[in-house]
């Protein structure tokens, strides 16, 4: 990315997209839309002191709504260019309300509230699409539960939980237990605000709130004078204090037992291989979820992972020997088996329901955490795109190429590269993207070679 | 431009340039005071705060500083130099400050980042790392870039697909080409295959591409001919080619290795016989010649890989093996075709599209595991059907082994001579398994096709394409230019051990025999040092971190 921000050649346009194309290969012109971002990109030196002091929380949909960010922010702490942008759906300002503190913030001076969409014009010679896919989203699998189950989660998110910068600092810790971790924290707020009131009539009559609230409650209370004005307050303090102590205390005593997911199941084909969605198959995510159970393992010794899949398809240089490695050094066993479905048990764990092909029996199995190794589907704006360039889609919804030009899509002068050509991983598409950059130097050095004759 | 390497009279000037970066530096220690701080240091003579050195006018200072205050060192104090310091530098550059007298101290990721709410502390860290940058800045050397002439021709080794499709490119963007086939035609192994997944005749795609790259003029094919030798460097090899014709000698500016592989003979592999018991290869050949003469068909997979001698997945043979099921039962709707298989790696899109129709087709395929395969005698195949339980007997007129790919015999001895790099397996390696698939480490050489790891057809013509654009990113440049960092070897102290050699993971030092010293090829160092830290005679250095530099900056701290 730094290479790519960094070499001379390289125009980079981020947050900006192809309204049109006209002309043909060697001559075509694209109208680019450049987003308003709100903010200068020549003066933002991506310091990131505005998102710090900028009031308004947003899920954050990189670390797949598992933590927030701000309405001020970059997609991620390495994203090029640094260049931060306004969420234009979730700013104050932008919504008419007051605020502006990242204006005021902002020593650069880059905040820009009346900045609006610039349409440019470029020549260029040739376009290259590598617009990469979209995940399924496996909420479509009612059978999964995705929605109803904390402790089932997509290979992405899982993905996040293991990131070091990830919203769990790299522990597994179990959704449903966040859960539980993060009202508890606010419990605890409220309980503070409500005790620090409490505390006021404790000091004032000398007595613990407790004992008065029984001898309140018992009738056996002997108000003094001062107290007879207070009691029916400091009754109603105590109540309101209890409606979240009590349950606070239950879930702390929950959370004592709580530990790091151990037993982790994935599910292979979420969504592909599936005539009801996608019926291809998604190439990387076997291996995906291989290295997942791998760096599991790496970082909690004490992790046993089973991947439930029809085939395990390690089909690229040295993953064959990798899924083996896994099996050996990382507690991963391999089952072959479609899960039917997923229910729950009472303590959140993921109960799953399948045919073990090689016993021939059907098993129920519960899990700490079930990933689910989700499908890589077109685009969701794929028509769009291919319509803006003129050029087809397959009958997978992903750019269709002609497999003896296996870059070249049905319009000259375009060419495709990686998921938006097809699933694949991650050296298929460097590969991919090499031979669509030859294909473009082509049409760049016909168009020049016209020109000199 | 003034390069400012001073005489032993002369002290240098350091300018020394402390970053805020907003609030991520000072927000964590007290920048004013490291600026004070820095006015103390020996030689400093210019120091100026700034909110972002690298905005705008953050260089602005810098380059006033150098012109006015006559600075001969710069040293900033911000970031890091992995995405700062090429724009410091070339600013300095753009005033006539050689850029390797620019020296960067990082006191954000490793000092306030890491030190947040320890004030005090680290502001005094931030001191101390700048008094060291200051001690090494005033030892730097200025440097010149090396710079390499470039030969506009490319040796391509094999004429496969991937060969092929590498020249076809390379000549089509008006480079010159030279194509070295061992065999007598162009094609590899696809002359031999029948009809490609795609539903075209092999001969057909391969003919187009062949005619196509016999008529460019830019391109030299020698069929029947062996590359003997080869020497030299990114841009300037030298390599002797052993034709029909007798030896040629040439010299290119990059090597494209694209020797595919071969398949595996099944040998002693689940009842080969080489007639009702074939290898995929084989029945290639009897579709090819329509040869076909069986009713009933068991395919087996991995024969012969994903075992514990061959670890790795072949990639293309169920593929393969679902192709020729398929034409055999639409040519022969009554053949009964039996799959047995482990995995079946229909990967993506196409392919699992096949695996859909030629179940649709009535193909049928059954699993078996490795620790209970499947046996073929006398025409029968017996196998464990895990489904149910059960051992199942086939009667078959022709069992087909799905053999996998594997690498040349003489692959080895060209990667000798090439001195690149190959796996456990014997392919060849890559420089890297994920971002570089088609580079070797050492610069100028470039892998594609099954050379590198099983490809099916189409990924070979991807990879001998997407070879043609690494080629390009470096022959359509002028000349080579590349990073004065690089390691020298002092010729009078050198004592010719050789205990660098085996250190340099770039093959960029050779042993001179006349002289018995060795000597560093700059244009293949990429300045790692290695050669530097082993050396025992200290001859070998590492510019712009010699040792007088780095004891300097040592003696700093």
């Amino acid at each position: 990315m730094l290479d790519v921000g960094r070499h001379p050649n390289i125009k980079l346009l981020a947050y900006s997209e192809l309204e049109r194309l006209e002309g043909d290969a060697g001559n075509f012109t694209a109208t680019i839309r450049r987003k308003a971002r709100y903010v200068d990109e020549d003066k933002c030196t991506g310091c990131g002191a505005c998102a710090q002091v900028c009031p308004t929380p947003v899920l954050d949909l990189y670390n797949e709504g598992h933590a927030e960010r701000k309405a001020i922010y970059s997609w991620f702490a390495q994203g090029i260019p640094s260049t931060h942008a306004i969420d234009p759906d979730h700013c104050r300002v932008l919504n008419g309300k007051k605020c502006g503190i990242c204006q005021k913030k902002c020593e650069a001076g880059a905040i820009d509230f009346d900045q609006t969409d610039v349409i440019i014009d470029l020549p260029v010679a040739a376009v290259v699409v590598a617009t990469g896919y979209d995940v399924f989203d496996p909420s479509r699998m009612p059978e999964y539960r995705y929605n109803q189950l904390d402790n089932v989660i997509t290979a992405m998110e899982f993905e996040r939980f293991l990131s070091a910068s990830g919203p769990t600092a790299g522990h597994i810790y179990r959704p449903s237990d966040r859960k539980v971790t993060a009202t508890i924290a606010e419990l605890e707020k409220k309980v503070k605000k409500s005790q620090k009131a409490l505390d006021r009539f404790e000091k004032t009559h000398g007595k613990k709130s407790d004992e008065f609230y029984a001898a309140y409650t018992d009738g056996s209370l002997k108000p003094g004078e001062d107290l007879e004005k207070d009691q029916d307050k400091w009754a109603k303090r105590v109540e309101a204090h209890l409606e979240n102590a009590n349950p606070l205390a239950v879930l702390k005593e929950k959370a004592k037992g709580f530990t790091t997911a151990k037993k982790i199941a994935f599910i292979q084909c979420v969504g592909s291989r599936d005539l009801r969605f996608y019926p291809f198959c998604s190439g990387y995510c076997c291996m995906h979820s291989i290295k997942e159970a791998i760096i599991a393992h790496e970082h909690d010794n004490d992790t046993h992972t089973v991947i439930f899949g029809m085939d395990i398809r390690a089909v690229g240089k040295g993953f064959e020997e990798y899924k083996i490695r896994g099996g050996n050094n990382s507690n991963i066993s391999y089952k072959r088996s479609r899960v039917a479905e997923i229910t729950r048990n009472p303590d959140e764990c993921p109960v799953l329901i399948y045919e073990d092909t090689r016993e021939q029996k059907i098993q129920r199995q519960a899990f700490d955490l079930v990933v689910l190794a989700t499908a890589c589907g077109p685009v969701k704006g794929a028509q769009k795109i291919a319509d803006t360039l003129g050029i087809d889609l397959d009958r997978f919804g992903f750019f269709k190429t002609d497999p003896s030009n296996p870059l070249d899509t049905s319009r000259d002068g375009i060419y495709v590269c990686g998921c938006a050509h097809s699933p694949m991983d991650i050296p298929e598409s460097v590969a991919q993207a090499s031979s669509a950059a030859a294909r473009a130097a082509q049409t760049v050095i016909k168009k020049n070679d016209q020109k000199a004759s | 431009m003034n390069t400012h390497t001073l005489t032993p009279y002369e002290a240098p000037r350091i300018g020394v340039f402390v970053c805020d970066c907003g609030s991520n530096i000072a927000g964590h220690l007290d920048c004013p005071d490291v600026a004070e701080y820095a006015k103390t240091l020996p030689h400093v003579v210019y120091v100026k705060e700034n909110l972002y050195t690298c905005s705008e006018a953050g260089i602005g200072e810098i380059k006033k500083a150098i012109t006015e205050q006559n600075l001969t060192r710069v040293v900033v104090a911000s970031c890091s130099p992995r995405t700062h310091q090429p724009l410091f530098s070339s600013s300095c550059a753009e005033v006539g400050l050689n850029p390797y007298l620019f020296e960067m101290v990082n006191i954000r990721d490793q000092c306030s980042w890491v030190h947040m709410g320890t004030r005090d502390a680290a502001t005094q860290k931030a001191k101390e790392l700048i008094c060291m940058g200051v001690a090494k800045s005033a030892g730097l050397e200025a440097l010149n870039e090396i710079e390499s002439s470039l030969i506009r021709k490319i040796l391509v080794i094999g004429g496969g697909i991937a060969g092929l499709s590498a020249a076809q490119a390379l000549g089509d963007m008006g480079l010159d080409v030279i194509l070295v086939e061992k065999t007598a035609s162009l094609g590899g192994l696809l002359q031999q295959v029948h009809q490609l997944d795609s539903g075209v005749m092999a001969k057909e795609a391969l003919s187009q591409i062949i005619d196509d790259v016999r008529s460019q003029s830019n391109i030299t094919c020698y069929t029947s001919a062996t590359v003997t030798e080869t020497g030299g460097y990114i841009g300037n090899y030298d390599v002797k080619i052993e034709t029909q014709t007798g030896l040629v000698e040439e010299q290119v500016g990059c090597m494209v290795v694209a020797t595919g592989a071969v398949p595996l003979i099944p040998e002693g592999i689940l009842g080969y016989d080489g007639r009702q018991v074939i290898s995929l290869m084989q029945l290639e050949q009897l579709l090819q010649r329509d040869k076909l003469d069986a009713k009933r068909v068991v395919f087996i997979q991995c024969a012969g890989a994903r075992t514990p001698e061959r670890e790795y997945c072949s990639r293309i043979c169920c593929m393969i093996g679902v192709k020729n099921a398929m034409l055999i039962k639409d040519k022969y709707p009554l053949t009964d075709v039996r799959v047995l298989y482990r995995d079946m790696q229909m990967y993506g899109t196409h392919k699992e599209q096949m695996l859909w129709d030629a179940r649709g087709k009535g193909i049928r395929f059954d699993v078996y595991t490795p620790d209970n395969p499947p046996e073929v005698e006398n025409g029968k195949v017996t196998f464990f059907q895990a489904v149910t339980g059960k051992t199942q007997e086939l009667d078959a007129d022709l069992v087909v082994l799905s053999t996998p790919l594997v690498p040349r015999n003489d692959s080895g001895k060209l990667a000798n001579m090439l001195r690149v790099p190959t796996d456990q397996n014997g392919f060849f390696l890559e420089a890297h398994a994920k971002l570089r698939p088609l580079d070797f480490a050492a610069d100028g050489i470039f892998v594609c096709g099954s050379g590198r790891y099983p490809a099916t057809s189409t990924e070979a013509r991807t990879q001998g394409i997407g070879v043609a654009s690494r080629v390009a990113a470096i022959l359509f440049k002028e000349k080579l230019v590349k990073s004065a960092i690089v390691a020298q070897i002092n010729p009078d102290a050198c004592v010719g051990c050789m205990a660098c050699l085996p250190m340099c993971p770039y093959e960029a030092i050779t042993y001179n025999r006349d002289k018995r010293i060795c000597e560093v090829n700059e244009v293949l160092c990429k300045g790692c040092g290695n050669c530097a830290a082993t050396c025992p005679s200290h001859s070998a250095m590492l510019r712009g971190f010699k040792p007088q530099q780095l004891l300097a900056q040592i003696g700093a701290a």
